[in-house]
């Protein structure tokens, strides 16, 4: 297993070397002048002159050719240095560490909403196919799927907040604060995995397997509870991994939307303020707690099936 | 005595090329202590047959008859009066146990669940009347082997497990689909004779079902001849070897390599597309214009030997 967690982690580094190169070009493919923006930023528009901007530029280190700046910025990431904000000074680090767990926070409610709502439904839906319930639910998960999340969350503050004033608009505070941000994320994640929860589902009560636990008398809450569950999550516990990626991703909306104090909306106000040290700070970030989270799935799969052993383990 | 009586038993369901028929008035007697071979060809409603005892056929399949378990009508229990029936009663071995057994479960854990259910053992107790019964159906080092999974265990050993998970609550009747198809020939006599031995100490009745005319033989007091949905010859084990009375056993035998491997011309119809009168009359070299219309009844040509042929109208 060790040998496993230490190929993955060379892996895991090569992924980030590449999502930090990917996100260097494309911010400076990005229209405008990133030392200008700066200069207006830090000084103002009204009394902004040529040379502000070009002191800037060598400041900053922004005239050096492209790849010097990215392994003057890599040398320094590697050593712990993600370098400070280029609008405020502050450091990058701190500032992403303060922010992150706010989006932490959202992503885990947000996904134990996908799940409480998820699991039961699925399985309710595998056990009683092409039922009402069936039926009901699997039209829900449909319009969760094609609801885009920005759009549902400006309903779900249209009537929570401003009709029925039950939680507040937007902001970070206690529990009310995350229920709308949350429901909205976690719904569209909800559907997802609510349908694959019931294929999954009906794809094992079709083995044998369930035929002879039925075949000893056990009742069929312990057939789905013991023996069809935990080969149905197999596949589910995949497509979580890979939902949390869009939890992070969705949450740079819904962050903005419900002004939740995140990394997702301190990207997005990096991006608009073309802070290249916080965006590239940000991504980093993200991408390294995503390769993270998929590294414990696949850690996860030896606990659900013993069928998968990674090399080096027995 | 009879522990296990089926009458008129009937077993239908639609699948979208119509009814299949695959049960068709079936009546049936196994004795305490006895094994009764069920034997026919792939596709002829054996398995569902056996299936059908226990009531595990899927919602939509309709069963008609009457299945008399000492004395009792199981197909007029409730679902939770079933189910203290299955596994403690009447127990299931199936065929190809690396499917008929769970992949994330240990091998211990899915055998212990029939006692932990039934007899109410903990786990500790449970645990060891699994190895108690991993060391009766010759698994080696047992104590090591229940915690390991299906996927750890061999073909044979994991069908010696599967007869242990079946037994280790004392039933009074298996019922073992196929329990030796799958396995290497040299496998196979071994589960046989395992299996002979097991019966014979508990004196558990079997219904064996089976295309293997030589596990049959091994095995069985009794056989039945199925043909798509209908027994049409049962006789003591003896007699159906020696003395076979139906055209289509004496077809199936005479398939056998050791008796010529003559086919049977033809092909056995679909439980779909059942032919009146005799099903086999297509296929027969004896079929008269009465097979093709009238539906011959089981006639008594010996002791306890019944043949559906009007060969011996």
């Amino acid at each position: 297993m060790l040998t496993f967690i230490l190929k993955r982690m060379c892996l895991m580094f090569i992924v980030i070397l590449g999502v930090t190169m990917m996100t260097f070009l494309i911010m400076h493919f990005t229209p405008g002048d990133p030392a200008e923006m700066i200069a207006m930023a830090r000084y103002g528009v009204d009394d902004l002159t040529q040379e502000d901007i070009e002191w800037i530029r060598v400041q900053e280190g922004l005239d050096a050719p492209l790849h010097i700046q990215y392994i003057k910025w890599l040398n320094h990431a590697i050593h712990g240095d993600l370098g400070c904000s280029l609008i405020n000074g502050q450091p990058v680090l701190s500032e992403i560490l303060v922010r992150f767990p706010a989006t932490i926070k959202l992503a885990a409610v947000s996904m134990l909403v996908a799940l409480i709502i998820a699991i039961p439904v699925g399985i309710i839906s595998a056990t009683r196919q092409y039922s009402l319930t069936d039926n009901v639910s699997m039209m829900g998960a449909m319009l969760g799927v094609s609801m885009p999340n920005f759009w549902l969350g400006l309903l779900l503050i249209l009537l929570f907040s401003v009709h029925l004033g039950w939680f507040p608009v937007c902001g970070y505070g206690g529990f009310e604060y995350i229920i709308l941000p949350a429901l909205t994320l976690g719904t569209g994640m909800a559907a997802i995995t609510t349908r694959l929860t019931r294929s999954s589902m009906l794809e094992v009560l079709r083995q044998d397997y369930i035929r002879t636990a039925r075949a000893k008398g056990l009742s069929e809450k312990v057939v789905i509870s013991k023996h069809a569950l935990k080969n149905a999550l197999i596949p589910i516990v995949t497509v979580i991994g890979m939902q949390f990626g869009r939890v992070l991703e969705g949450a740079v909306i819904i962050e903005t939307i419900f002004a939740w104090p995140g990394i997702g909306k301190l990207l997005v106000d990096s991006i608009y303020a073309r802070d290249f040290a916080m965006i590239q700070g940000g991504v980093l970030f993200v991408a390294v707690i995503f390769v993270i989270v998929n590294l414990v799935v696949d850690i996860s799969y030896t606990y659900l099936d013993p069928r998968i052993r990674y090399e080096g383990v027995k | 005595m009879t522990l296990l009586g089926i009458r008129n038993l009937k077993v239908y369901f639609y699948s979208e090329d119509g009814m299949v028929r695959a049960v068709n008035d079936v009546d049936l007697d196994i004795g305490e202590g006895e094994t009764l071979g069920i034997i026919g060809e792939t596709g002829c409603g054996k398995t569902i047959l056996g299936l059908s005892i226990l009531r595990l056929l899927s919602e939509n399949t309709k069963v008609e008859g009457r299945i008399l378990y000492k004395g009792e009508d199981l197909l007029k229990l409730s679902e939770d009066e079933m189910r203290k029936i299955r596994g403690k009663e009447i127990a299931m071995i199936f065929q190809n146990p690396l499917s008929s057994m769970n992949p994330v479960l240990t091998i211990g854990t899915q055998v212990a669940e029939p006692v932990e259910l039934h007899q109410h053992l903990d786990n500790q107790n449970a645990k060891e009347k699994v190895i108690e019964m991993l060391k009766s159906v010759r698994i080696p080092l047992p104590s090591k082997r229940v915690n390991e999974y299906p996927h750890e265990f061999s073909g044979g050993m994991r069908q010696r497990a599967m007869i242990a998970m079946g037994l280790i609550c004392m039933p009074s009747l298996i019922i073992a689909d196929e329990p030796t198809t799958g396995l290497d020939v040299t496998i196979q006599a071994q589960i046989v004779e395992l299996m002979k031995e097991v019966l014979k100490d508990s004196g558990t009745s079997m219904l064996l079902i089976t295309h293997d005319l030589g596990v049959a033989a091994e095995l069985c007091d009794y056989i039945a001849v199925m043909y798509p949905g209908e027994i049409v010859e049962y006789a003591d084990v003896r007699n159906i070897f020696k003395n076979p009375k139906h055209p289509y056993t004496r077809g199936f035998l005479d398939s056998l390599p050791g008796r010529g491997l003559k086919p049977i011309p033809g092909i056995s119809p679909s439980l779909i597309n059942i032919p009146d009168g005799c099903k086999f009359h297509p296929r027969c070299s004896y079929a008269t214009g009465r097979c093709k219309n009238e539906r011959p009844q089981m006639i008594e040509v010996g002791e306890k030997h019944y043949v559906r042929c009007f060969l011996y109208d």
